[in-house]
């Protein structure tokens, strides 16, 4: 036994070559490296070019609405994000946030149910959406990528086909006269004046679910676990953790955070088109990269999602302020996203990880 | 050297594993008790692999008993074997190679305070233990907060192996330990099965090197083609008899012949 192993030695030899390989990080290059400070560079650098180039930009009318656009699709990339990390998409998110504000349009304006019985109704339905993903990706181990671009054609199809069906319009109206609907919109849809820019609602929800996803990410053994999913499933279920509860239960979060961003337009503008949210799943994912998520999944931040939306909410509304063609925004998007995506590829090689 | 008669914590009888139609294992005895170094010997496809599944709860036996204290289980998931103080050592670690070394370190088993939805972990105690747990096995970390992925490959083994032991670990699994490590890094694992030895840890040791099992192992079991060829006492056997019966005996000798030849 003692062949290999001289006591004297041994204790040295593992620290001894760690310590002499390894250049000491400074602390300003360890917060360099966190996932979300390439966003926060972008933001800035973003913020005081549209300040500067746009007189709009800046005034309180302007930055109300850059923060609303931004607080929707920010609500939307921070649950998306949590989802990335655990190694999963989420494609039926956008479709979701029409479908879930039709049903409660359709539920009130057309039978005359009641408000808040109709939204528990239909944040329960997206659930069991979520839940149903999440279900069959687990199950069948289907990428998950191909199991909710199935739901999302689904939610698609439902939401024009049924609003055709029940309507026989492609919108929802007429949602101010539903009994309840100003106490509603006192929740989803009302304006908060904070230093004279004149705030939505959704900006302070945006604000708390990514404050929650922080705290649930970082702090609590559900945070632990998502990494440990997305970043090495094998490990994770090696270790007891509880896989497949958790899996499913980040596409039911995709899910209610679907649910929320449809109650927030629908009180916002008491009319719903059938075709909200469609065509918004890929923004969900590019925020959440460009915040800092890797797309093969177990790295990333809910901070970062969210600074992925503030980037998407000033861009999308300062080129309408520099009175620029609005198709910039795409070309802009797809640099961002492989920008970020570089980026993210040097974070995994740091870490030593196989591709 | 030997740990003397210990009563077994784990032990095999007759247990075997059937895939389908195929016959991985059958027929196999073997036990290990506290403070005990049972090395589990063979080539590639001798069956070691279904063994330690069937130990680490990852796939029921078929045939045979398992007891665990003298008493019959049957384990239906690793969860319910780590519950039981066995603690298996993976080939690729079980760890996340992203996540910090001390988050990998209480994987699955995180400390937290509160109750419910609320609860909270208790970070600065988790990152104390990791920094005191390596500490103790010779590893010292500047930084509990770099992803695992960045430490050496002994330094991520013996990562999972403190994390094994401290989890109240009484019989701990290593399933080749040292085959991808240096001549170096395996010594420095070696001293770790050692040092679990010396705690009171049951180990099994789980390669296909004879010349990292025979330094630290009390008693031998040689697997070859899902069978037993038999277990051995160190007393009972010098390491090249081992080699040899490992690699199929006559065949190695008529090998060493061919080449010599050549």
């Amino acid at each position: 036994m003692t062949a290999l192993t001289t006591p004297s030695e041994a204790p040295g030899a593992a620290s001894a070559p760690a310590d002499e390989r390894l250049a000491r990080t400074h602390p300003l290059v360890r917060l360099l490296r966190r996932p979300e400070m390439g966003a926060l560079v972008a933001a800035l650098a973003i913020f005081v070019y549209f300040s500067v180039a746009t007189s709009a930009f800046l005034s309180p009318a302007g930055a109300a609405t850059w923060l609303y656009s931004a607080s929707l699709f920010g609500i939307m990339a921070v649950a998306v994000a949590m989802l990335m990390i655990g190694g999963e998409f989420d494609l039926s998110a956008g479709a979701m946030t029409g479908t879930t504000g039709l049903l409660v349009g359709a539920f009130t304006t057309q039978w005359g149910m009641n408000l808040w019985l109709a939204m528990l109704l239909a944040l329960l339905i997206a659930l069991s959406v979520g839940a149903f993903n999440g279900f069959l990706v687990v199950r069948t181990g289907i990428p998950s990528f191909i199991v909710t671009l199935g739901t999302f054609f689904i939610l698609q199809g439902l939401n024009l086909a049924g609003t055709k069906l029940v309507t026989g319009q492609v919108a929802i109206q007429g949602m101010t006269l539903v009994p309840g609907f100003d106490a509603g919109k006192v929740i989803f849809g009302s304006t908060i004046p904070v230093a004279g820019v004149n705030l939505k609602v959704s900006v302070f929800w945006w604000l708390g679910i990514t404050a929650v996803a922080s705290w649930i990410l970082l702090r609590t053994r559900y945070g632990n676990w998502i990494f440990a999913i997305g970043g090495q499933l094998q490990s994770a279920v090696q270790t007891g953790v509880p896989v497949k509860r958790t899996r499913i239960g980040l596409f039911m979060g995709t899910a209610a955070a679907g649910w929320l961003v449809g109650m927030l337009s629908l009180f916002d503008v008491a009319t719903v088109q059938a075709t909200t949210g469609i065509g918004q799943e890929f923004i969900y994912i590019i925020c959440a990269v460009v915040g800092g998520c890797l797309l093969t999944g177990g790295y990333g931040s809910a901070i970062g999602a969210a600074l992925g939306a503030l980037i998407y909410g000033m861009i999308l509304q300062g080129i309408v302020f520099a009175q620029w063609d609005n198709n910039w925004l795409k070309a802009f998007l797809g640099g961002m996203l492989l920008l970020a995506v570089l980026v993210n590829l040097s974070v995994r090689r740091q870490a030593g990880v196989r591709a | 050297m030997s740990a003397g008669v210990a009563a077994p914590i784990l032990e095999v009888r007759g247990v075997g594993k059937v895939y389908g139609s195929v016959i991985a294992l059958s027929g196999v005895s073997t036990s290990v008790g506290a403070g005990e170094v049972l090395c589990v010997l063979g080539d590639n496809g001798a069956g070691k692999s279904t063994l330690l599944k069937i130990l680490a709860g990852v796939h029921p036996h078929s045939s045979g008993e398992l007891l665990l204290d003298g008493r019959p289980e049957h384990f239906t998931g690793p969860r319910q074997a780590l519950d039981a103080g066995i603690a298996t050592v993976y080939q690729d670690l079980a760890i996340v190679a992203l996540m910090p070394v001390w988050r990998n370190f209480f994987l699955g088993a995180e400390l937290s305070a509160g109750f419910g939805p609320f609860s909270r972990l208790r970070v600065a105690e988790m990152r104390a233990i990791t920094l005191e747990e390596l500490g103790r096995m010779g590893i010292d970390l500047r930084d509990v907060d770099q992803p695992i992925g960045t430490l050496s490959g002994g330094e991520r083994q013996s990562v999972a192996i403190a994390r094994a032991i401290y989890f109240g670990a009484r019989v701990v699994i290593l399933d080749e330990p040292t085959s991808a490590l240096g001549v170096k890094q395996a010594g420095v694992v070696l001293r770790y099965v050692a040092q679990a030895r010396d705690h009171g840890l049951g180990v099994v040791f789980v390669t296909h090197n004879p010349h990292h099992a025979y330094p630290v192992g009390d008693r031998f079991l040689v697997l070859n083609r899902g069978a037993s060829l038999g277990e051995f006492d160190k007393d009972g056997i010098k390491i090249d008899e081992l080699t040899r019966l490992m690699a199929g005996g006559a065949e190695l000798d008529s090998l060493a012949r061919e080449l010599e030849r050549g």
